[in-house]
């Protein structure tokens, strides 16, 4: 099955972000030795997979012309959730972590149904639900930070060496995440029917898709992929903490848009927020060799949203 | 005339909304093989008979019958069922999908295979070749159906919206404004469409305010006025100006001359 038969962005919206991308990484080289190296990009994949895999789920709500402003403190919540049951109440580690990932979903399951049957906007949803979600973690947690964690929820933080390269096995269950959905977007009913939903709601309800029960679905799936997250961010701190996914908030949105997905939904693929991730990755991790502080970072990030959101709507306008 | 095929058939519909009543009684006829224009001033009650024959509105009082038989919408998707097919007005596509996803939307064809039908995997080569076929059948010149439908022209765009209602319809289309906003000769490409759907046997009812492309392309034309049907006429033998005249109130159906009425 060749792919060209179905839809493509323009060149320049799929070129953007690998332009960019090379940009950035000619930028650090020129600005630190140590940027170019098998190492450092190693590491770089590895600090990409968190919020990589939250962009997943946000790719999949912003395709519906949503946003999820939440999915940082449901992954946080979601993580507090699985160390604190294995941790402090001795479950079996395994049912934990599917336990962090229904409170996951459980947030995913009220943002759907209130965008659904309230008809209320994604982005006041989220945003209530995001502060909702950061209380329950602080909460629950009592502001602390949970340690000694058993063994099968720091899996995915373990690496294997090639030569100087080091990849840990969340980075590859982060990348067949990626395949896999970005098949289901491209190949399935449901995948097909979530750009539909985005292009034109009131088109797709009425040749009979249950766009409502589309929208729900994505915004329970994409909060299952925060659970994830949680679960390889716990991986690769090795401690369930209850500050986590401040800054993935924001990153993995700066991903989606950075990858070419538009805010205005129904166009986009899946697999640029992995380029956007890594986008993202590469100016955390180039600033932080350059020595820039991190609150510069933020402010980085915010202008890169902003310019990738910008550069979505000039590109848009041209091609009509 | 009267003895001809009836396919669908209304009689006596109400519709009240809390005091307004849009629809006072109204009758309806098409009969097989038609292009049915309704024509009527804003709040003749154009639109809430045609939400009632697709389904969208359910009539408070009367009955409707297709191919004799009394049927009871509760959706759109009820009367789609029994192969009814309306176009809505600017609401027909999804811009950046293709031609061949749109024709499809909501009725995608899955793939054989146990493994294909529990993923819902869709197959798009014969969904490109039905297309193809479809789209042919009709004799509709667009070039390639991977094409986005936002790099079609209004008309071409309209073409495919009209195109999925006949490929699927089994009895009715049912068309709203589908000439609306677009310029004279993308309007006669999509009337130039719509007579080949009837030709091909599919009944065709047309809502429009646009008179010239009503009495190019209808049979027969339904003036709805005050919540019912004032008369059908036929384009042929009636002028314009008393078409409007009827419509809007300035002239009584019964002053009209009988081989007008149709």
């Amino acid at each position: 099955m060749s792919s060209s038969k179905f839809p493509k962005l323009p060149p320049v919206a799929t070129l953007g972000p690998l332009i960019a991308l090379v940009l950035a990484v000619g930028f650090f080289a020129t600005q630190s030795d140590r940027f170019l190296s098998v190492q450092n990009f190693s590491l770089i994949l590895q600090q990409v997979m968190v919020v990589g895999t939250i962009a997943i789920g946000q790719t999949l709500i912003i395709l519906t012309a949503g946003i999820d402003l939440s999915c940082g403190m449901v992954m946080a919540l979601g993580g507090i959730v699985m160390t604190k049951l294995a941790v402090g109440s001795g479950m079996n580690a395994y049912l934990a972590i599917a336990c962090g990932m229904l409170a996951c979903m459980a947030f995913g399951l009220v943002n759907g149904l209130l965008v659904t049957r309230v008809k209320l906007p994604p982005f006041i949803v989220t945003l209530g639900t995001m502060n909702i979600a950061f209380a329950i973690t602080q909460l629950y947690s009592g502001a602390q930070t949970i340690t000694d964690l058993p063994p099968a929820m720091t899996f995915f933080g373990s690496t294997v060496v090639f030569g100087n390269a080091a990849i840990n096995y969340g980075t590859v269950f982060m990348v067949l995440m990626y395949a896999l959905v970005w098949w289901g977007l491209r190949d399935t009913q449901p995948g097909r029917h979530v750009y539909a939903v985005g292009n034109n709601p009131e088109a797709t309800r009425l040749t009979g898709i249950a766009t409502d029960r589309v929208l729900l679905g994505v915004y329970v799936l994409a909060a299952a992929f925060y659970g994830l997250a949680a679960l390889l961010s716990v991986a690769r701190t090795g401690v369930g903490d209850p500050n986590a996914g401040q800054t993935e908030n924001l990153d993995a949105i700066t991903a989606v848009v950075l990858g070419g997905t538009s805010l205005f939904g129904g166009r986009g693929i899946v697999l640029g927020s992995l380029l956007g991730a890594v986008i993202v990755g590469v100016f955390r991790n180039g600033l932080t060799l350059m020595g820039v502080p991190s609150v510069y970072q933020v402010l980085i990030t915010g202008v890169l949203v902003i310019l990738a959101v910008a550069t979505d709507q000039l590109s848009r306008k041209g091609a009509r | 005339m009267s003895t001809q095929t009836l396919v669908m058939e209304a009689r006596g519909l109400v519709k009240r909304y809390g005091q307004v009543t849009a629809l006072d009684g109204v009758d309806f006829e098409l009969r097989a093989g038609e292009i049915l224009a309704v024509i009527g001033d804003n709040g003749a009650g154009k639109s809430s008979l045609i939400k009632a024959l697709s389904g969208a509105t359910i009539p408070d009082e009367g009955e409707i019958k297709l191919d004799g038989k009394v049927i009871h919408f509760k959706s759109p998707a009820d009367a789609r069922r029994e192969g009814i097919e309306t176009v809505y007005q600017d609401l027909a596509v999804a811009p950046a999908m293709t031609i061949a996803e749109n024709l499809f939307l909501g009725r995608e064809i899955i793939k054989s295979g146990f493994f294909a039908k529990l993923l819902r995997i869709i197959d798009k080569n014969k969904m490109l070749e039905e297309s193809v076929a479809r789209m042919n059948d009709l004799k509709v010149g667009i070039r390639s159906m991977t094409q986005a439908v936002e790099t079609l022209s209004g008309g071409q765009r309209q073409c495919v919206a009209v195109s999925r209602a006949a490929a699927f319809a089994q009895h009715v289309v049912i068309l709203d404004e589908p000439t609306a906003a677009l310029g004279v000769k993308e309007g006669n490409m999509v009337l130039e469409l719509i007579r080949r759907v009837r030709d091909k046997g599919l009944p065709v009812i047309l809502i429009s305010h646009n008179m010239p492309h009503v009495f190019e392309i209808a049979d027969r034309i339904h003036i709805a006025r005050l919540g019912k049907r004032a008369c059908v006429v036929n384009p042929k033998t009636i002028s314009m100006s008393d078409t409007v005249a009827v419509m809007t109130g300035a002239k009584r159906p019964d002053e009209l001359p009988a081989e007008c009425l149709a």
